[in-house]
């Protein structure tokens, strides 16, 4: 603090413009802060995705060598601790604005739709990290048989990621505010990220086996849809509610 | 002359208990008023209508020309400044990066995020993460954002509480600035020492009621 204080009236370069920059502006404005975040908080990369894969690493031991056992389960495993660990990423603490941030961006006009959507992209892309980890661990540890369209599998993880991800953005927003934020909101989201985890699930199954994965897919992106529809739609009467 | 902001009778309960009951008030332009009153008298309650963030349950007013309670307020708020009992600060981002966030999401350039940083004397110091800054520093760059978003109707709870001396005179800037632009501003305290230079009247909150008004400076 060496400048000298600056106490005179002047125009200054400041005074906003008379409309707010559009949504989609704002919204990758919103996505781009979450993810410095997130990132400066440490606590996807420091503490979710270690123990991600340390959960994956503890059933091999438990289980014993048997490779046959370890290769049948490895997928159905690596669901179900993508999706527990994967709430815990989506609803993230630095995802959480304390009061005093949720009204500043009221007053600058920040579309809540945009807002939404852009703490749910920045989720999705730390969610799709999480799952990448988790895969390889889960490629190394249980060996499944890799399926002959191993390709489509990015573009699923990617599905799951988005739908987790709008899931818990939409929970932790009915749950802003609360006290009982961090217990209400897994509760909420749950039910919301299991349709998305039942169609992942039978998608890599039926790849492994080399069937049709249209319908399990389609089902992905519908319930996608959904999630992005209603926050869209939800964005606004729950900024409201929650003043 | 339209006033900046007028309240007639308004009405805030949160759930059964009464918080605002039948507040009158008004702020012209380039008039700033003091609101001085005890701890819980309602004094953040009635910056929160005045910023359109709480919607009264009974009573009616305006807020730069937008009857309140209607969707009109929504465009107005670009043109209301509201700086908290808590600086509104990313704690993640640097003090830079906190300006610069909401010139983005303003419209402005990065420019003027640098010339506010530089007028409330943090230019050096804007490479500090703001979750380990100091509650002046904090402070400074919330009013830094007044400064670089130049609102019309400013609303300051505390702003001077735990300000020293260089500090005090910026919240008196940007009050200043506003009423030179024909703007208005309100200010609330518990203490009327801390409501500063620039304050034109001050009126006593109550128990959710204007006790006294007209205390002209």
């Amino acid at each position: 603090m060496t400048e000298p204080v600056t106490t005179t009236v002047s125009a200054g370069p400041g005074a906003v413009p008379d409309s707010p920059p559009g949504s989609l502006h704002q919204l990758f404005e919103t996505a781009r802060r979450e993810l410095v975040l997130e990132g400066r908080a440490g606590e996807v990369w420091g503490i979710v995705i270690p123990f991600g894969a340390l959960a994956l690493i503890l059933l091999p031991l438990a289980l014993g060598p048997d490779v046959p056992l370890l290769a049948r389960v490895g997928p159905a495993v690596f669901w179900v601790v993508a999706l527990l660990f994967g709430m815990l990423i989506a609803l993230r603490q630095s995802s959480a604005d304390p009061a005093e941030l949720r009204d500043l961006q009221r007053l600058l006009e920040v579309d809540p739709a945009a807002r939404l959507v852009g703490k749910a992209l920045a989720g999705a892309v730390w969610l799709l990290g999480l799952l990448l980890v988790l895969g390889a661990a889960t490629v190394v540890l249980y060996a499944p048989a890799i399926p002959v369209r191993w390709w489509m599998v990015p573009v699923v993880l990617m599905l799951v990621a988005l739908g987790v991800a709008m899931a818990a953005t939409l929970a932790g927003e009915v749950a802003a505010g609360l006290r009982s934020r961090s217990t209400l909101a897994p509760l909420l989201a749950a039910p919301l990220g299991i349709p998305v985890l039942v169609a992942a699930a039978e998608t890599t199954d039926r790849l492994q086996v080399g069937g049709s994965i249209l319908t399990p897919t389609l089902l992905l992106v519908m319930v996608d849809l959904i999630l992005a529809i209603v926050i869209v739609l939800a964005a606004g009467p729950l900024e409201d509610a929650t003043s | 002359m339209t006033p900046i902001a007028a309240l007639d009778g308004i009405e805030v309960r949160l759930g059964r208990l009464p918080v605002l009951r039948g507040v009158d008030f008004m702020v012209s332009p380039g008039e700033a008023v003091g609101v001085v009153g005890p701890n819980g008298s309602g004094k953040t309650t009635l910056l929160r209508v005045l910023a359109t963030l709480l919607r009264p349950g009974g009573g009616s007013g305006t807020v730069l020309g937008a009857p309140l309670g209607t969707d009109q307020v929504r465009r107005v708020r670009r043109r209301i400044g509201l700086a908290g009992h808590q600086p509104a600060l990313w704690n993640e981002l640097t003090l830079r990066e906190n300006l610069m966030a909401i010139a983005r999401l303003s419209g402005l350039g990065e420019t003027a995020a640098d010339d506010a940083l530089y007028r409330v004397g943090l230019t050096g110091a804007g490479g500090r993460s703001a979750g380990r800054s100091s509650h002046g520093m904090r402070r400074r760059v919330d009013l830094a954002r007044l400064l670089l978003t130049r609102p019309r109707l400013v609303l300051l709870d505390e702003a001077a509480a735990g300000l020293d001396r260089s500090a005090r005179l910026l919240v008196d800037a940007v009050v200043a600035e506003a009423l030179g632009s024909g703007g208005g501003a309100v200010l609330v305290s518990h203490d009327a020492e801390h409501l500063g230079a620039a304050v034109t009247r001050v009126v006593e909150i109550e128990d959710g009621g204007m006790r006294v008004s007209g205390g002209r400076r």
